[in-house]
């Protein structure tokens, strides 16, 4: 509490001061410090997550890691800023982050009068509910009077409360800010339903139920949840930089590149492939980037289909389709533009 | 910066300059000090607010009155989602209001009671009071409501398998369930009746203490307000022939419908910052006893007062004097504590405006908010005990 009303201060004083950094694009303020600051979740398996040695690991934390090697040429130069749900627009917003990229929602309101611009889409997530299996519950529409544990500040809450609604059902919601306390609450006991994004329902299940199997995530999800990654209004040459770097590791994925073998597709006669990495074409120069910038983001952390795969696919404990998240040509939405 | 001007030095006119009139000069400092305050003010209001409209997020406070799409799990007044940000807000302050309140009485009861007990003449009491004190006032409130949310959360079983200690009462993990007075004109005139014999015990209890005044005799206060409180009621509800009209709490679903509920975070809250802030009322009141010189104690038994009657006559009133302004003090911290019911979901007025603040996207407005809240309630607490504060300072003549 006092971390968020300091950063609401912070803010509120910052804003003078760091006026005169947003002056220069971020991308200078970036290559000058020499490391990229990426707002980051506190600790959700398969998204951003500290391992048990400190490592960040998950998809966006791979995010992180692309937009520094497409930046800097070093997947490794990059500071993760651990953001609760409330902390992280104004955390963007302060210039204290340079890039959020932490399953965050992409709205309207978002959009407009937060002061930033969302990137595409890296993850097409639904809001789901999981329940204890022995309350024998199949649908979310047996959920009247449910007792529902929930976080504060995210889009959650209120796709929760419209749900209800317009089902013309009660609910009791138990609101607790931190994930820890949340998820704790739910298999205590102290609530019948946990919601929130089906991937972190999994993520939760996977990592911290005592008894995976006794929960069961229901199969509605009730809302659209497109998260994608944030930056500041304002600065054109970075947010697409983040654009495109999701465009090229989707463009990979659809040509085959992979990081295994992105040296030998050097040599590939395709002229897709060639612009990509970089053997001809000006694509790295027209981003204000080094021309291989797409090479060293695939050599770092893999194409769309690795990176999915690595942190949240069917080897992981989350073990996700790919569903509404395979390539477009194999029936998902991920649809990369080209890069020429 | 008000620099108390003593002695009147006549003024040096005759060295000319108008600068070492100290008169002038203290005047000068203090404009340019709140002159300095108001720019450095602006400053921030005016930078704030051109950054925030050169960034494009929103600002005033224009949200109050839209919808706020969220549900507030505990709610004196009706809410629903549909209500406005405003009224979520209220509902957020009343919460506040409520659990700081029964803090303050129950804190105050308890403190009391650990106060006397830590200079009891029984070494067990003495000794228990005092481990009390020390463990609780020195561990951080914050882990202290953490423990009280997962006892209750863990130790007691699903509303399925609630406890049931007498017909009617349910005690699960989603609270403590009573049954309610369902509507009846029975209750409604026990209300009135138990209202009406609190007046009248005041007027007995004011015409005790005029008698007594005259002549020296007390009339039997204490059986006469028992005999009022408790039988004015029942006779009126008797009146209506007794009608056993509950609305008893009843498993349907997930959850018990019916009754009044005692949520597990409101109760988690209520204790944790009673037990927490009575420590440090016990030393407080430990300090006020102490305070009051032995002399009087002494006076007091040689006079024949029973040990009793002696801290209730002579040394209590006293002590009050030295109690009262850190009381206030510890008053203040509790309710300022409340906002850390958001750690455990505890719906108060921050736990609502942190949500707000995120839909909106307004954390100025609502840090403001949050801010002129607990700065009102603050100074009504502050305004209530320094009138007391007054009421019971030595009359000196």
């Amino acid at each position: 509490m006092t971390k968020k009303i300091l950063l609401a201060g912070a803010a509120l004083l910052s804003l003078g001061v760091a006026s005169a950094a947003q002056a220069g694009p971020t991308v200078d303020a970036i290559r000058q410090k020499g490391f990229i600051q990426c707002g980051s979740n506190t600790g959700l398996a398969g998204f951003g997550n500290p391992d048990s040695a400190g490592n960040w690991k998950g998809l966006d934390v791979d995010y992180c890691r692309a937009y520094a090697a497409a930046v800097l040429g070093d997947a490794s130069k990059v500071r993760f800023t651990p953001l609760s749900a409330q902390q992280r627009f104004t955390a963007l917003q302060s210039g204290e982050v340079d890039v959020l990229a932490r399953n965050t929602t992409a709205t309207l309101t978002r959009d407009t009068s937060l002061g930033l611009e969302f990137a595409p889409v890296n993850f097409y997530d639904g809001q789901g509910f999981m329940v204890q299996k022995s309350l024998n519950v199949t649908s979310a529409k047996q959920l009247a009077g449910a007792t529902v544990c929930v976080q504060p500040g995210t889009t959650t809450e209120l796709n929760l409360a419209d749900f209800f609604r317009a089902n013309n059902m009660q609910f009791t919601p138990v609101v607790i800010e931190s994930q820890d306390e949340v998820v704790s609450a739910y298999f205590s006991g102290r609530c019948d339903v946990y919601t929130t994004d089906a991937s972190g329902l999994a993520g939760t299940r996977a990592s911290v139920a005592p008894k995976p199997e006794d929960h069961v995530i229901l199969p509605e999800l009730i809302s659209k949840e497109p998260l994608a990654p944030a930056v500041r209004q304002g600065d054109p040459q970075w947010k697409d930089i983040v654009t495109w770097v999701h465009y090229a590791m989707l463009e990979a994925e659809e040509k085959g590149i992979t990081q295994a073998n992105v040296d030998q597709m050097m040599t590939s006669a395709d002229p897709t492939v060639q612009r990509i990495l970089g053997v001809t074409g000006e694509m790295g120069k027209a981003l204000g980037l080094d021309n291989k910038w797409a090479y060293n983001v695939i050599k770092a952390v893999g194409n769309y289909g690795e990176v999915f795969e690595r942190n949240v696919g069917a080897q992981t404990p989350l073990r996700l389709e790919r569903g509404l998240n395979a390539l477009w040509t194999k029936g998902g939405l991920q649809y990369g533009q080209p890069v020429r | 910066m008000a620099i108390d001007v003593r002695r009147e030095v006549p003024a040096p006119r005759a060295r000319g300059s108008f600068l070492s009139d100290p008169k002038f000069r203290s005047v000068l400092y203090q404009v340019l000090v709140v002159g300095g305050v108001i720019l450095v003010g602006w400053y921030l209001v005016n930078n704030t607010l051109s950054n925030l409209a050169r960034q494009n997020i929103a600002t005033g406070f224009g949200f109050l009155g839209r919808e706020s799409s969220f549900a507030i799990g505990e709610h004196m007044i009706s809410y629903s989602a549909a209500d406005s940000y405003g009224r979520a807000i209220l509902v957020g302050i009343l919460n506040t209001i409520k659990v700081s309140l029964l803090g303050i009485v129950a804190a105050t009861v308890l403190g009391t009671i650990v106060g006397i007990a830590r200079l009891s003449s029984n070494w067990l009491v003495r000794k228990l009071a005092l481990v009390y004190v020390e463990a609780l006032r020195n561990v951080p409130l914050l882990l202290q409501l953490f423990l009280w949310y997962a006892v209750i959360t863990e130790s007691l079983p699903g509303p399925r398998q609630a406890l049931q200690p007498v017909e009617g009462v349910f005690l699960s993990n989603r609270g403590f369930k009573i049954p309610t007075p369902s509507d009846h004109p029975a209750w409604d005139a026990a209300l009135l009746a138990f209202l009406l014999a609190l007046v009248i015990s005041w007027i007995v209890q004011r015409r005790s203490a005029a008698l007594q005044a005259r002549t020296g005799r007390r009339l039997p206060v204490g059986i006469i307000t028992a005999g009022l409180v408790i039988g004015l009621p029942l006779l009126t509800w008797g009146g209506f022939g007794a009608p056993l009209v509950f609305d008893v709490p009843r498993l349907q679903g997930f959850n018990f419908v019916g009754g009044a509920t005692l949520t597990p975070e409101f109760a988690a809250m209520l204790i944790g910052l009673t037990t927490y802030t009575a420590a440090f009322i016990a030393e407080i009141v430990r300090s006020g006893i102490q305070a009051v010189s032995w002399g009087q104690t002494e006076a007091a038994s040689a006079l024949g007062l029973r040990p009793g009657l002696t801290l209730r006559l002579v040394v209590l009133p006293q002590a009050l004097r030295v109690i009262i302004p850190p009381l206030t003090s510890q008053y203040l911290n509790l309710t300022k504590n409340s906002s850390l019911a958001v750690a455990i979901g505890y719906a108060d007025l921050v736990s609502v405006l942190n949500t707000s603040i995120n839909q909106t996207g307004q954390a100025i407005e609502g840090v403001a908010l949050i801010m002129a809240c607990f700065l009102t309630i603050s100074l009504g607490i502050s305004i209530f005990m320094n009138w007391y504060n007054k009421r019971i300072a030595l009359v000196e003549r």
